[in-house]
């Protein structure tokens, strides 16, 4: 049977606080700029110009179709080499991650505008207003509803793609916790607590996305 | 001297297709400011077709068209006005649809007060005290703070009577307005449309309310297979149609009530 020795992690309780505090702010920042991302590309596939439908289409299937870790691995070392932008492991991190959440936000904010009745932007067009404000005022705020459960879903994603950033030494919860478990030789206990540290902050934040979406929908 | 009075709207030559599909040939058009003028004819006729490309939400290939001071020529060599010209000439124009189209995230009073806000950058006091004039207008004052969803269909359309006539336009547009109403709802609004056509509104309507076309309308124009057959004053077109495809189209209603 094996022995089970939790109390050695004790010593490592604030590098792993550390790592916790770099993977949330990680995971913030790239929900951020990845719907941003995601609502120009959506923007985009819908748009009149074919320019811009083209590009979003090549940014989301060259996005969506390459694996995460290709893709960080590839930002962090062959940007540098190819095009001479250098950048921190932390920046690579959050560019690509952003990117390539990006791509799957624009495919569910796409699907949600265009779920939504053609009438309604009809309206909006019949009472005089521009495309940007129909979308804006009438068409984002309806979509929304119909997309926050798969933008959750997709943050999710995010927040646990975060432990990627590992490999190129950005020290997040699963860098720290590989550090402490090289060190006491227990990485048994270590990556429990890690899967446990990971759980804890998900668990209540899927609780109150849940809670959020039951409000919007009582809402209307 | 009598001044020739120059009509409201003119279309000449207007022209639309969906892939192979010709749905509207070529349409010429004069309406009258104050006019009301009913669009009648089976499903596919354009009769709907004709009346979107009127506010540019179908864009014509081929044409002219004018409304007051605004005009436009489609097809080859002419471009297509931009975003901003076309919403400043919808804006002058109101449109009503079958389906209401109310926006359901708003309340009564923010869908009407929508239009002056956002297009006129109205004063939120001035479009609110607009709003709750044209819906006492239309008898739904007391529904201001509801939202569309709690409404019957015929409250729905007159809401969206509402909305349209707080652009303060010149013509309005009615497309099929009250075809997905029950029948106990139908009169209400057309009672509201009773009303607009008698204080001297530029109307445009499609619709399938005969009796109604017979009563308001100043003029009854019948489509068909993309193309006029016939128009003139509204008792003689419904009451002796020259045509016999106007004749056998209309045998379908009872057009005394």
């Amino acid at each position: 049977m094996y022995k089970w020795e939790f109390g050695i992690l004790w010593n490592y309780r604030w590098i792993l606080l550390d790592g916790t505090k770099i993977t949330v702010l990680l995971t913030l920042s790239v929900i951020v700029l990845g719907l941003l991302v995601g609502l120009i590309a959506a923007l985009a596939q819908l748009s009149n110009f074919r320019t811009f439908r083209l590009g979003s289409w090549a940014f989301i299937e060259l996005f969506r179709c390459t694996p995460l870790l290709v893709l960080l691995l590839w930002f962090y070392y062959a940007l540098p080499i190819l095009l001479g932008i250098e950048m921190t492991a932390y920046t690579a991190a959050v560019v690509t991650l952003s990117l390539y959440g990006g791509s799957f936000y624009a495919e569910i904010i796409r699907g949600g505008i265009i779920s939504l009745d053609r009438g309604q932007t009809e309206a909006g067009l019949a009472l005089g207003m521009r495309p940007l404000h129909v979308m804006r005022r009438i068409v984002l705020p309806q979509a929304i509803k119909r997309m926050s459960p798969p933008l959750m879903n997709q943050s999710i994603i995010q927040f646990k793609n975060t432990s990627l950033v590992s490999v190129l030494a950005v020290p997040d919860l699963l860098y720290q916790g590989q550090v402490a478990a090289t060190d006491t030789y227990r990485p048994l206990e270590v990556y429990t607590i890690v899967a446990i540290i990971y759980l804890l902050i998900l668990v209540p934040m899927t609780a109150f996305a849940k809670r959020a979406e039951h409000k919007l929908n009582k809402s209307n | 001297m009598n001044q020739p009075v120059q009509p409201k709207i003119n279309v000449r030559g207007i022209r639309k297709q969906f892939g192979d599909l010709i749905v509207l040939r070529h349409i010429d058009l004069d309406v009258m400011a104050g006019e009301v003028v009913a669009l009648i004819g089976p499903s596919g006729s354009g009769k709907s077709t004709l009346l979107r490309c009127l506010n540019l939400l179908t864009i014509p290939d081929n044409g002219e068209l004018r409304i007051g001071e605004d005009s436009f020529v489609f097809g080859k060599g002419s471009r297509l006005p931009g975003a901003k010209v076309q919403a400043s000439f919808r804006s002058r124009t109101g449109m009503v649809f079958q389906h209401f189209n109310l926006f359901p995230h708003m309340t009564v009073l923010q869908n009407v007060m929508e239009g002056p806000l956002t297009v006129k950058g109205m004063s939120k006091t001035k479009a609110q005290e607009l709003a709750n004039q044209l819906l006492a207008k239309v008898g739904l004052a007391e529904k201001a703070q509801e939202y569309p969803d709690f409404l019957s269909g015929g409250q729905k359309q007159r809401v969206a009577i509402a909305r349209a006539l707080a652009m303060e336009p010149s013509v309005m547009l009615f497309d099929e307005a009250t075809s997905a109403l029950d029948p106990e709802l139908v009169a209400e609004v057309l009672q509201v449309m009773r009303d607009l056509a008698r204080e001297g509104m530029t109307m445009i309507i499609v619709t399938h309310e005969i009796a109604f076309a017979r009563e308001v309308a100043s003029k009854v124009i019948f489509m068909r297979d993309g193309v006029i057959v016939e128009q003139g004053p509204a008792l003689q077109v419904i009451d002796q149609p020259a045509e016999e495809a106007t004749r056998s189209f209309l045998s379908h209603f009872h057009t005394r009530s």
